[in-house]
């Protein structure tokens, strides 16, 4: 039992005061992984990820064959990026990803979940009614578009390659990688140019 | 601890701030989050009970705050509800003015 009138705040200042007397944690090592997951890596790796795969058609027959390996060359590895799958957006499917139980999410990749990827109704909904969450959410897909919704778990851990937006032909990796959105990595949205 | 590569930040090759958006609603949201990661790499626990006590307290709350049943699975994978119920409650205790301190 846990008492539920004790802040939330509190009870986390006393477990870290407990775990660093303990040797199990140190705040510093702490404060690194929190700036690194705000400030450091977030989407932009899986960016990077996507706009290599849109350039380079070995990289993404590598990715889209071994997900793990394929990112882990780019330098992206880490906790909870064990096991990743990628899936392929084309003109006739469209994936996207949910974890139904809790919050499986590629966080090497993409960061740290956004609030919504943990809101009860997304994981549950997303399963029952993909393209009406998807219409909330801002993407309306044609009817003639399969939808396929992937269950994200600790096995395995989705990403999905979105499509290179018409009229970027002309355009280098480089200029490619800011154009990709962690919306569109995780399968709620589309790449725009 | 793995890190992965720097990225630019000030370049045009940096990847657009306005998709990362801010993940940790509260500061202690992200100290829940970094002292289950730290801990967990270093052996206090197998990251698979953490995650099966997390699904657990999500599935019997599930409209708690996410990093509320974060904390409660990290308490409990680390047999430590009591032990940090009491010493919480010290904290709370303390004089006016020193309520922020880690230390």
């Amino acid at each position: 039992m846990t008492d539920e009138r004790v802040p939330a705040e509190l009870r986390v200042e006393a477990l870290e005061q407990l775990l660093v007397e303990r040797g199990l944690v140190d705040s510093s090592v702490m404060d690194k992984y929190i700036a690194m997951y705000e400030t450091d890596i977030g989407p932009m790796n899986g960016a990077r990820v996507v706009a290599r795969a849109w350039t380079d058609p070995g990289y993404r027959e590598r990715l889209l064959g071994e997900g793990t390996a394929a990112v882990a060359e780019l330098g992206f590895k880490g906790p909870q990026g064990e096991h990743i799958v990628v899936l392929e957006n084309t003109p006739r499917v469209h994936n996207v990803v949910v974890c139904t139980l809790c919050s499986c999410y590629p966080w090497p990749l993409l960061g740290l979940p956004p609030s919504w990827y943990k809101d009860p109704a997304y994981r549950s909904r997303m399963v029952r009614e993909p393209r009406a969450v998807l219409a909330e959410m801002g993407l309306r897909l044609p009817d003639d578009v399969e939808v396929q919704v992937w269950d994200s778990s600790s096995e395995v851990r989705y990403f999905v390659l979105p499509m290179r937006p018409a009229g970027t032909e002309g355009l280098s990796e480089e200029q490619l990688v800011p154009l990709v959105t962690r919306d569109a990595m995780v399968g709620v949205a589309q790449v725009t140019a | 601890m793995t890190l992965p590569i720097r990225l630019d930040v000030d370049t045009p090759a940096a990847p657009p701030r306005s998709n990362g958006e801010l993940v940790f609603a509260e500061p202690w949201e992200s100290r829940a989050f970094a002292m289950a990661v730290v801990a967990g790499e270093a052996g206090a626990f197998a990251w698979e009970d953490f995650r099966q006590a997390l699904i657990a307290r999500i599935a019997a709350k599930p409209d708690a705050r996410y990093y509320l049943s974060w904390l409660e699975a990290l308490e409990q994978v680390l047999a430590v509800e009591g032990e940090v119920r009491e010493r919480a409650a010290r904290l709370a205790a303390r004089p006016a003015g020193h309520d922020h301190m880690i230390d």
